[in-house]
């Protein structure tokens, strides 16, 4: 009887411990098709040409993304330009200065942004940057992915911050440091390294942001000269191409879905070198 | 009959602000800062009661008595610390001196009322920086290299750091990380050090370096540490004051207290009845 018990709890144990190793494993698992879905379809199509070439007219096969490659660069740069500074002074001002009241309306509609839609975004980036000017433009895009941005470095700003023992704090204050110079030369110093980690993550997430881009960025099979022109970028030259007749167009679509899939990988690889470099604080 | 009510009169003012064991040295002794009529809250809760006493200049002043007697609170009193904490209020006056501190430029201050903490907290940046940092923001024009320098020499750290400046502060040992902080209160020369409870995270030998310091440490400035460890108090200050529920019991110099304690509450707390 007793022993019977005994061996229905080994089994429930062993049983719970089975079934939450094969979910974690299908978690890596997933990862690792897509990888290799897209090493498979695409890394046959992946050569020089493909990040050197503009496309090739429809009908003739070749030819590469080099205009998209460039143009995702400057449309993320632009938009970290506008986002990052937003949010992690956003982040700040929540740290350290709101009262109660004020930082939790911040904070909730902080998580709101982070929760619109995507295409919501895109359209409203539409309508306010794209119409007045009757352009599809970089600088569309940028403001829709920087607007983004701004949510997920707010709050993880905010959190890196608050991480900050006060230990710290009061020795900079002790010392005769202003409550600025106190954060300015200690608190986001000893922060930082989290704080990057997490603006190069809000990176990652918006280099493959499609919906914003379809109608900001537009696209284009042309090399863009500026920042007011139609540009191309590589999620929505996937979209593009992976929708079209041809074979070869979905050959490089896949080729494509392959380098943005790299690019947030090496983005990844970054933010977590970074968090294994310099002088971290220890917890108290 | 009215010239001898007259010395009489200041007679009872000394008697006001000090207690009467503390009276022949406050004659004797420079004040470099006095306390007087200090009543201190914490929202609606009252932690210092009416606490009079003066900090003699380049002397060690301890402050006991049990947990939650206030002297912790006394000591953040001295540098304004306590405004980190909104709800805090106070009464009374504390001059340095001779200028109340409390009408002062709280930045200000702080330069001239340093503080080392119960558990060391070096900066995440180098040895070198962190000494540098105090200097460096209140805008020190002078050599840099020199006031690091001087400021580990007196802090009794520089022999063992002074090939390893660039390291992080983290890689010291815990009694080493304390007398770089030591060191980095220093480097702004302040006139008074807050010490509270310094070596409460540190073993036994890193102990016995910073008393050593405190002891040589009076030529330069003026000390007054909080301790629960009376033998500290006991082997490094001169002057001694036991706090008890927020109320100054006794301030006496420090042989006289442990000796001849002259409230039995005192006598009580030295020879280990509570606390």
């Amino acid at each position: 009887m007793n022993n019977a018990r005994l061996r229905w709890r080994k089994f429930v144990s062993n049983f719970m411990l089975a079934m939450t190793g094969v979910c974690a494993f299908v978690s890596v698992l997933v990862l690792f098709f897509i990888l290799g879905y897209l090493v498979f379809n695409g890394g046959t199509s992946i050569n020089w040409d493909f990040f050197t070439k503009l496309p090739k007219p429809v009908g003739e096969t070749g030819g590469g993304m080099a205009n998209a490659i460039v143009g995702s660069g400057k449309i993320l740069l632009l938009a970290s330009l506008m986002g990052v500074p937003i949010g992690f002074l956003g982040g700040i001002y929540l740290a350290e200065f709101s009262g109660k009241g004020m930082a939790s309306v911040v904070r909730y509609a902080a998580d709101l942004l982070n929760g619109v839609p995507s295409i919501v975004i895109g359209i409203f980036a539409y309508g306010l940057v794209v119409l007045p000017f009757k352009h599809f433009s970089a600088y569309a895009g940028s403001f829709a992915l920087g607007m983004m941005m701004i949510p997920i470095t707010l709050r993880s700003t905010e959190e890196f911050l608050k991480s900050v023992p006060r230990m710290l704090r009061e020795g900079a204050m002790a010392l005769g440091a202003s409550k600025w110079k106190t954060i300015a030369t200690v608190i986001v110093p000893a922060a930082y390294r989290g704080i990057m980690t997490a603006i190069l993550l809000a990176l990652a997430r918006v280099a493959g942001e499609t919906a914003p881009l379809l109608f900001t960025a537009f696209g284009n099979r042309f090399e863009s000269h500026g920042w007011s022109q139609p540009t191309a970028t590589l999620p929505v030259m996937i979209y593009t191409y992976a929708v079209s007749p041809y074979d070869d167009w979905h050959r490089q679509a896949w080729a494509a879905g392959l380098v943005l899939l790299g690019l947030v990988l090496i983005i990844n690889i970054l933010a977590r070198t970074i968090l294994s470099r310099g002088i971290a604080v220890p917890r108290s | 009959m009215q010239a001898s009510a007259k010395p009489e009169f200041s007679v009872n003012i000394v008697t006001n602000l000090t207690t009467p064991a503390s009276r022949e040295t406050a004659a004797a002794l420079p004040m470099r800062m006095t306390v007087s009529k200090l009543n201190f809250f914490y929202g609606p809760k009252q932690i210092l009661f009416d606490i009079n006493m003066g900090i003699a200049d380049k002397r060690v002043t301890a402050l006991i008595g049990p947990s939650g007697c206030g002297k912790s609170t006394l000591l953040r009193t001295l540098n304004r610390m306590y405004e980190t904490v909104s709800t805090s209020r106070l009464e009374g006056e504390i001059l340095l001196d001779s200028q109340n501190i409390l009408v002062q430029d709280v930045t200000a201050l702080r330069r001239r009322v340093g503080m080392v903490f119960q558990r060391p907290n070096p900066f995440p940046k180098s040895i070198y920086d962190n000494v540098a940092y105090g200097p460096r923001i209140n805008g020190y024009k002078g050599s840099m290299a020199d006031t690091v320098e001087k400021s580990l020499r007196h802090a009794a750290l520089w022999d063992e750091v002074k090939d390893h400046l660039h390291k992080s502060a983290y890689e010291l040992s815990g009694g080493q990380q304390q007398r770089l902080c030591i060191a980095r209160a220093l480097a702004v020369e302040p006139e008074v050090l807050l010490m509270d409870e310094p070596c409460s995270a540190l073993d036994p030998i890193s102990t016995a370096k910073i008393e050593e310091l405190m002891v040589e440490l009076k030529n330069l400035t003026t000390i007054v540490i909080v301790t629960h460890n009376m033998q500290q108090a006991a082997r490094v200050s001169d002057f001694t004051a036991f706090l008890l529920t927020g109320q100054v019991i006794e301030f006496s110099p420090t042989p006289h207290l442990f000796t001849t304690p002259s409230d039995p509450r005192t006598e009580a707390y030295i020879t280990g009845r509570f606390g």
